[in-house]
């Protein structure tokens, strides 16, 4: 059965029972402007997918829809099979274990690498907590561990204000890792870095997916085809088309749209 | 300022903070004393004296409050004056009800103003205020209920940056023309006055100008300690990250609406307090407290001050009033001309005010904490 197949209606139910994320049929519009239409995608759980996709594709609107920022207009989303998104905003969304990276680095520039990674840490989200809890060692331990993967760890101290480009991805992506997340939406992550910042954070990514899953958006094609994963090509808040990097590239119509050749 | 530190670390915060705890108590206690020497004493502090700069201690209790939300959660309020207003409000209505039988028309229980526009009976707003601890209760509950209020909707919806500022402003507007109106049952432009007693001391009586000063010093102290804590702990930290980037705090799961709600309230409650040690200091409250204009020069106090330094409001909020004082005196036509001017010089030359300059003259002593606390200490430019 070809479950990736554009367009095909799937009771959620059924459709949605192993995925742990399903959109289907998806659609949103800005001012008469379609960014996403009849849009259907599904993952699994442990995927690493690269989304790619010419500008206006509707790759940021799908995070924004999935994330809780934007509603659809119609369509369904769901997490994990049953969790129903449309009905949930940022916050909620984040706490059921759905992680997002920003196309520009947001890391909170004021507060040192460290607080930043203490903020992002899973721990109790309300007031009463923020206010009366205190870091347990087992949290410092796993701040220590999350600096040593994001290789910060001689920065713990600076204002994260300071960091150069590549190191904010890195600590954001580090953030992402600290709310332990069963899925990460990253959105460009090589956006802006040099060549081997673009090597370490695809080796990074290539290991946080595997005990999670995760959705890449992404320019850079050199740096798809070194993550080795399932491509999606978007057009026009659509699939355009799904498989290896390989039979994308050679896709008929990908090349006339978006290689543009 | 690691949220781990020794609690009294995480109280005083800095070395600005720590100097102004110290000089709090000291004056507390050093103030009523000299003002209690000879007169012909080379440190005689003057009867004058003491009310005044008891009112501008209320005024830095006040900037602090508003740099607890402008400085940490971005929230820009131009309607703090009403909250103070509120609150010295509810203080002047037990004043009021302790005068008794010893105003103009020596009705036990009708203020004068009442028994001017012939009402018969007590509002039933006015009940209860004749006990001063319900009276003290309501200094804090009034202000945190509306902006528990005004919050919630507020935050919910989104409102933010410049349009908040507006509304804040529309509120402490409303406010003021609806106590302006006779009918309102506050004493419509004249206020609540005429106050003899507080406890049951006389309000004009040296000690109890003392003491009221003394309390208000206290109070300052306790407020800045609060808010310290507060900062000090995760809680700070999220705060700071909404203001900083409010849409990413909530894609790491924070429900931002809650951070705000919180502080905006613990903010208006302690601008309620303010206003409360304001009233029987002045012996008087009206309307003109809630005028928009003055929400705005709380906002230039804590400009001149230093944003996001706590400390520095306070101080901010006291060094502009002084001015404001000895100009109004010394040039009474060029009082506004030097508030603009003055707000401008600051803008242009210490953009961190008077707070974040010291910290950074500071930090160049002692480089290795200081690029920390200057950067942490600066908020960027007003949403």
């Amino acid at each position: 059965m070809n479950m990736f197949q554009p367009g095909a209606h799937i009771a959620p139910d059924r459709g949605a029972a192993s995925t742990i994320l399903y959109l289907d049929s998806v659609s949103v519009s800005f001012d008469g402007f379609r960014a996403l239409n009849k849009l259907s995608f599904y993952l699994v759980p442990g995927e690493l997918r690269a989304i790619i996709g010419p500008n206006g594709a509707g790759k940021t609107t799908m995070m924004d829809v999935i994330t809780g920022k934007t509603r659809p207009d119609s369509g369904q989303v769901y997490f994990d099979g049953k969790v129903d998104l449309t009905r949930l905003d940022e916050a909620a969304i984040a706490n059921l274990g759905i992680g997002r990276k920003f196309q520009k680095p947001t890391v909170f520039e004021t507060q040192s690498v460290e607080d930043n990674l203490r903020l992002a840490l899973k721990d109790r989200r309300s007031v009463a907590a923020a206010l009366f809890s205190r870091t347990s060692a087992a949290q410092a331990r796993r701040i220590d561990e999350l600096l040593q993967i994001i290789g910060l760890g001689d920065q713990r101290a600076s204002l994260a204000g300071l960091l150069s480009h590549g190191q904010k991805q890195w600590l954001e992506i580090g953030m992402l890792l600290a709310q332990e997340p069963r899925l990460l939406l990253v959105d460009e992550p090589a956006a802006g870095m040099t060549d081997s910042e673009t090597a370490t954070t695809a080796t990074m990514l290539k290991d946080i997916a595997r005990e999670r899953s995760v959705v890449v958006v992404e320019h850079d094609m050199e740096f798809v085809r070194s993550l080795n994963a399932k491509v999606t090509v978007l057009h026009e808040g659509s699939v355009l088309a799904e498989g290896s990097m390989d039979h994308v590239q050679n896709h008929a119509r990908v090349i006339e749209v978006y290689l543009g050749r | 300022m690691r949220p781990t530190g020794p609690f009294l670390f995480r109280a005083l915060g800095d070395v600005g903070g720590t100097i102004l705890v110290v000089a709090l108590l000291a004056v507390a206690v050093l103030v009523p004393v000299l003002n209690n020497l000879p007169p012909d004493s080379a440190f005689f502090i003057p009867n004058y004296v003491v009310p005044l700069a008891g009112k501008y201690l209320c005024f830095s209790l006040l900037a602090l409050s508003v740099d607890l939300v402008w400085g940490f959660a971005g929230i820009l309020s131009l309607g703090h004056g009403a909250f103070f207003a509120l609150g010295g409000y509810a203080m002047g209505m037990h004043l009021m009800r302790e005068i008794g039988t010893r105003g103009v028309y020596r009705d036990p229980i009708l203020p004068d103003f009442m028994v001017f526009l012939n009402w018969k009976e007590l509002p039933w707003y006015w009940y209860g205020f004749d006990s001063f601890w319900f009276a003290a209760l309501m200094v804090v509950v009034v202000p945190g209920a509306l902006a528990f209020v005004f919050g919630w909707f507020a935050f919910r919806s989104r409102v933010t940056g410049v349009y908040l500022s507006i509304i804040t402003q529309a509120l402490t507007f409303a406010l003021m023309l609806a106590f302006f109106r006779n009918n309102f049952g506050f004493g419509g432009n004249n206020g609540l006055t005429d106050f003899k007693d507080v406890l049951g001391f006389n309000i004009q009586a040296k000690s109890t100008r003392a003491a009221l000063f003394a309390m208000s010093a206290i109070a300052l102290a306790l407020g800045y300690i609060l808010c310290r804590l507060l900062i000090s702990s995760r809680f700070g930290r999220v705060l700071i990250a909404v203001r900083d980037a409010e849409s990413r705090t909530r894609f790491l799961g924070y429900r931002v609406e809650h951070y705000k709600l919180f502080a905006f309230v613990v903010s208006a409650m302690l601008a309620g307090i303010a206003g409360a040690l304001y009233v029987p200091q002045v012996g008087i409250i009206n309307p003109r407290e809630f005028s928009p204009a003055n929400s705005i020069e709380i906002v230039i106090w804590v400009a001149v001050g230093g944003r996001g330094t706590l400390w520095g409001a306070a101080v901010g909020a006291f060094v502009v009033n002084y001015g404001k004082t000895y100009f109004t005196g010394a040039l009474p036509e060029a009082w506004l001309y030097v508030l603009g001017a003055l707000f401008v010089g600051v803008t242009l030359f210490l953009p961190k005010g008077i707070a974040g300059t010291a910290q950074e003259w500071v930090g160049k002593l002692w480089t290795r904490t200081a690029p920390k606390q200057s950067l942490a200490a600066q908020p960027g430019v007003v949403e």
